[in-house]
């Protein structure tokens, strides 16, 4: 077979035209700027798909993940401010869509919580260490109870 | 304190957690509560599923107590719960059944309503699913009850079945009634 460079231009050029529709089937979002398309990755990334529980928007093929990405993109291009597209998603899907919920009082114990756990750790560990101490102090044997003990184990000594 | 109460707390410790887990384990992850219940109905001006049918509005629903049904024709769940969705609306004239046609083919969900039968009064169009974000809808299908006032009182996720309509949906219609 002969292979022409005319040969391997036709070859490229079928190549690169059956590679199109593939890479149209990705979302592609076109932005007016960088800043916007920052917003948009932040977005997606922070709230959550509701049909699949454990995945960003930006992570899920659900359907309804796609759609709420259109939907944040199109409301980034009409000028609307990250906080009133979280709002508008958490007035619809609840404090469920935002990986990280709004501090009040139903969240409380969520953002508080571990870090309370962690203080009581600390809490109990050092009074443990404080115990320990006082325990160590007052083990140290009285000079009766040392005589005393000196006697038991001579004693079991002599017994052997 | 004395040293044997110290002994308990981290064994009372253990067992609250041991209990909030299988508290947790119990409960079903797919019921996410609504953020929709006890507001009112979005607003929304959609077209009917009926050929030549004038635009359906927010405004012209209210009155007495609907099941509002999300459903599509590409959903292998709402296939299942037609059936029983043609059975109770026969059996329940009081409530008006209203379908959403959810991000569907429009002439396939026409056929399947012509040949299985409609449950439904009317049968709003939704077809970019905007309709589907304004109730919170995950997927379909979802079915709201939704009062005389156009209030959203409940949001079901997943498939109706007789069990299902006796056990969560008539106590909360007798509710609102």
């Amino acid at each position: 077979m002969s292979k022409s460079p005319v040969f391997l231009f036709l070859t490229l050029c079928w190549l690169l035209s059956i590679t199109v529709p593939v890479s149209a089937a990705i979302e592609v979002y076109q932005f007016e700027n960088d800043a916007q398309e920052e917003r948009f990755k932040e977005l997606s990334d922070q709230l959550r798909c509701p049909m699949c529980l454990n995945s960003n928007l930006s992570g899920s093929d659900a359907p309804i993940a796609a759609d709420l990405r259109v939907e944040i993109y199109e409301q980034i291009l009409d000028g609307r401010s990250n906080d009133e597209i979280i709002d508008f998603m958490t007035q619809r899907y609840g404090e469920f869509i935002n990986y990280r919920p709004a501090l009040n009082a139903s969240t409380f114990v969520l953002w508080f919580g571990p870090l309370f756990l962690l203080l009581a750790g600390f809490v109990i560990i050092w009074r443990m260490g404080k115990n320990s101490q006082n325990s160590t102090e007052s083990s140290e044997l009285s000079a009766e109870e040392q005589v005393q003990l000196d006697k038991i184990l001579s004693g079991k000594k002599g017994n052997r | 304190m004395n040293n044997r109460t110290k002994l308990i707390i981290p064994g009372v410790f253990f067992f609250l957690m041991l209990g909030l887990l299988l508290f947790g384990l119990g409960r079903n992850p797919n019921m996410v509560p609504s953020a929709l219940v006890n507001r009112p109905l979005p607003e929304f001006t959609l077209p009917d599923l009926a050929v030549d049918a004038p635009l359906i509005s927010s405004q012209n629903l209210s009155g007495g107590i609907s099941i509002i049904n999300f459903w599509a024709t590409w959903c292998p769940p709402c296939h299942v719960e037609h059936p029983y969705l043609v059975e109770i609306s026969a059996n329940e004239p009081d409530l008006t059944f209203i379908g959403v046609n959810y991000k569907d083919d429009l002439d396939e969900a026409r056929l399947f309503l012509e040949e299985k039968g409609s449950p439904f009064k009317q049968v709003i169009v939704d077809l970019d699913g905007r309709l589907g974000i304004d109730f919170g809808v995950a997927g379909a299908p979802e079915t709201f009850i939704v009062d005389s006032l156009g209030m959203i009182r409940y949001r079901h996720v997943g498939v109706i079945n007789h069990q299902i309509w006796e056990e969560t949906f008539e106590p909360v219609i007798a509710r609102i009634k």
